[in-house]
């Protein structure tokens, strides 16, 4: 048996690079790693914004893709607690007791973080990564799954990474799913604080579990043209010092 | 003064504005922040707080399990002390019954202790139109009812305001309605409060008849709590003759013992204090000392409809400490104006729909979506009402009772799901996504660190890519990667 990557649909076709950084990082550490090639999307979009019938076949689709891995891992701590708590929400609103249970006899499913320390036990991954990089707790890593500081204590053992503290760290960048659109200005102006935090930090890279508050945070910071970059932490952890991991950090990612 | 919440437009459209007054944003963060600090040292105090709110909140869903029987046990309480119980559906009725009491004593005044439950039935109003005039005396209602406002905070009606705006109001309109202010007031706190002290005084010693709510009310005893800071709430409960308290339904406790809990959490959890200034209790009448008739309205408007919602019942816990409101990231920016209601806030996006009824109008519906569900209120709720889990359950019912109207959003979220719902159909669409993407990658800049972005889009797009540049789809999908080199294992490097 082997654990399943759950890449999630945005990294799927936006961020590739963030999935392929699971891959090289878990292989590392000795890691059997397959992807089912039936997964699609968690369903978090639909549950969060009220659909929840559009997400029965959605969580239909993960349970029968995740059926026989020994753990499911997924970089992101918003789809891993959508998979933990949400899931049986949508089971029990389908009325299908073999989804319910089906959903209950899911494997076990772990963000990145918890995957690394609580199931492998490693702190020091084995990366390099000589940046000054500051860490955006993202709400549902820290407060719906309670990660607590294993994603810092990961960046903590990175050879030649620098660690700048980010002011009101805890709050909410203003992503929220749907609702960095159905709310675009509230939205925005939780954006914009916190991409103000995130330049007073001092840091050159802005490092986060999830790619979606990213995409909002970057998106905000590129248009600023602020010279403050994002990384998904599992990119950062997959750095070691061949050449390729060194690349110029201006350039488009290797392929 | 008869400003109401009525028309206020959807949650996003009120935020726009809202956002837009500086002011209004330097206060709140101001405000809430100090709050937030305060709440944090004191809860941070007490070694076993995670108990005391599982206790909380066993206690309030006990009670609210048994509602019906500790109802009539606080009937029979009340009544045996010598207050008359009144029992009202809905806000009309409410308003009724504290109206014709008022008119039975002959009376053009009342004063107010700060109740929340009396905003949420606009007695004020209702009393107006009778002839009665309200007096507001918490100093910040004092302030929104002299300022012609609304409230904007369940703890802090005022919070939107700071204390130049204070002081202006009070030199405009204090002479209007009694004692004016002094010519020569600052914007000292100290000479502000003096100043309202002093307006306040000759209205408490005046009125025969007092309006107030409850913070608690004990079945076991029959004994009304009311918690504040000012002192003024003394004042109206024991001056006046006659004493007309407006109490949800939901205030239940069962027995004496269990205010030491909620007496710990709601201090702690509301103004950031150990233990707030004044607790003031009272059973019924006491002969000769202190109102010697004793009106209380046993109110329902809605509770029992939330009673009846399993996934929604637990906002009946809330003691309206607003905790969940100082440490909201919304809230803190767009104020509570934008909420549409008297209860703003998390705990207003979620009990606004219950009470008035998801699908009421657009406003209401808007409620549920102004969080990003960040979880901050439900870490922060004394009585641990996972606030997320229920504006998710309220969104699925907003859906739900639009299901069948033909909208973009219901077409868009079909057409995901119909795409999403199986491996191959997402295979495609996430095919023709790379080979924009490949195209787009050819043309547009780089954001650091080699993320292709685009700038602003016209549109609907405009939504997103008004203040945030756009992700690029990848030239290749991290599935068709997989499948091209086995998972990377045959990739030329």
């Amino acid at each position: 048996m082997a654990v399943g990557l759950l890449v999630t649909c945005l990294n799927d076709v936006l961020y590739p690079e963030t999935g392929k950084a699971v891959v090289t990082l878990l292989r590392r550490l000795g890691v059997e790693v397959t992807f089912p090639a039936g997964q699609t999307c968690c369903g978090q979009p639909m549950v969060n914004t009220g659909y929840l019938d559009e997400a029965v076949p959605l969580v239909r689709r993960h349970v029968e893709a995740f059926a026989g891995c020994e753990a499911i891992v997924v970089p992101s701590g918003s789809c891993a607690g959508s998979v933990r708590h949400q899931h049986r929400i949508v089971a029990r609103r389908s009325g299908d007791p073999g989804l319910v249970r089906a959903v209950e006899e899911s494997p076990p499913v772990y963000e990145l973080s918890e995957y690394l320390v609580d199931v492998l036990g490693v702190v020091d991954v084995g990366a390099y990564f000589p940046h000054r990089v500051t860490y955006h707790p993202t709400c549902h890593s820290l407060r719906m799954l309670g990660v607590g500081d294993r994603p810092l204590a990961l960046l903590r053992a990175v050879r030649g990474l620098t660690l700048c503290e980010l002011p009101a760290a805890q709050e909410c960048c203003g992503f929220g799913g749907t609702f960095a659109v159905k709310n675009p200005d509230t939205s925005v102006a939780m954006g914009a604080d916190k991409a103000r935090h995130v330049r007073e930090s001092g840091a050159e890279v802005l490092v986060a579990g999830d790619n979606s508050c990213l995409t909002h945070i970057g998106g905000l910071l590129s248009r600023q043209r602020a010279g403050v970059r994002v990384m998904h932490i599992a990119e950062v952890l997959a750095a070691t010092e061949t050449p390729a991991a060194l690349a110029d950090p201006a350039a488009e990612v290797a392929r | 003064m008869s400003r109401t919440f009525l028309g206020t437009p959807a949650f996003p459209e009120a935020a726009r504005s809202a956002l837009a007054n500086t002011q209004l944003r330097r206060n709140l963060a101001h405000a809430t922040s100090t709050i937030r600090a305060k709440r944090a040292a004191v809860v941070g105090e007490v070694a076993e707080w995670e108990r005391l709110r599982r206790a909380g909140a066993a206690l309030k869903d006990r009670t609210l399990r048994h509602l019906d029987t500790y109802l009539q046990q606080l009937e029979e309480s009340l009544t045996r002390a010598g207050a008359t119980v009144h029992w009202a559906r809905d806000a009309a009725e409410a308003n009724r019954i504290v109206v014709d009491v008022a008119r039975r004593h002959g009376t053009d005044e009342v004063v107010k202790v700060k109740s929340m439950v009396t905003a949420e039935i606009g007695l004020n109003d209702a009393l107006a139109a009778a002839g009665i005039t309200a007096w507001e005396t918490d100093l910040a209602e004092l302030i929104v009812q002299l300022g012609d406002d609304l409230p904007s905070h369940i703890l802090v009606p005022a919070i939107h305001r700071n204390r130049s705006e204070v002081r202006e109001i009070f030199l405009r309109e204090m002479g209007r309605y009694g004692r004016p202010a002094p010519a020569d007031l600052s914007d000292v706190p100290a000479e502000l409060a003096a100043a309202a002290r002093a307006h306040l005084r000759e209205k408490f010693l005046r009125s025969r008849v007092a309006v107030s709510g409850a913070n608690f009310a004990v079945a076991e005893t029959g004994t009304l709590a009311v918690v504040e800071s000012e002192g003024n709430g003394r004042m109206c409960l024991t001056l006046p003759e006659v004493l007309i308290s407006v109490v949800g339904i939901e205030k239940l406790v069962p027995t004496w013992a269990d205010l030491e809990v909620f007496l710990q959490l709601l201090p702690r959890s509301s103004t950031g204090e150990r233990m707030n200034p004044y607790t003031s209790l009272w059973t019924g009448v006491t002969p000769g000392d202190g109102p010697q008739e004793v009106h209380v309205v046993l109110l329902d408007n809605g509770r029992t409809q939330v009673l009846a919602d399993e996934v929604g019942r637990q906002a009946l816990r809330c003691i309206r400490c607003s905790a969940c409101l100082n440490v909201c990231p919304v809230y803190e920016r767009t104020g509570g104006h934008s909420y549409g209601s008297v209860y703003p806030g998390p705990i207003g996006a979620i009990l606004t729909p219950m009470l008035r009824g998801v699908g009421a109008d657009a406003q209401v519906d808007s409620l549920p979506y102004a969080s990003s569900l960040c979880g901050a209120c439900f870490e922060v709720c004394p009585v641990r009402i996972d606030i997320p889990e229920v504006l998710v359950h309220l969104r699925a019912e907003v859906v739900d009772s639009h299901r069948g109207h033909p909208s973009a959003q219901n077409a868009a979220m079909a057409a995901a799901a119909w795409t999403l719902g199986d491996a191959r159909r997402t295979s495609v669409a996430e095919r023709v996504a790379c080979a924009v993407g490949k195209l787009l990658r050819r043309t547009r800049r780089r954001a650091p660190g080699g993320r292709a972005t685009l700038g602003a889009l016209p549109g609907p797009a405009a939504r997103w890519a008004d203040a945030r540049d756009v992700p690029i789809p990848a030239p290749e999908s991290f599935r068709a990667w997989w499948a091209r080199t086995d998972g990377g294992r045959t990739e030329q490097q």
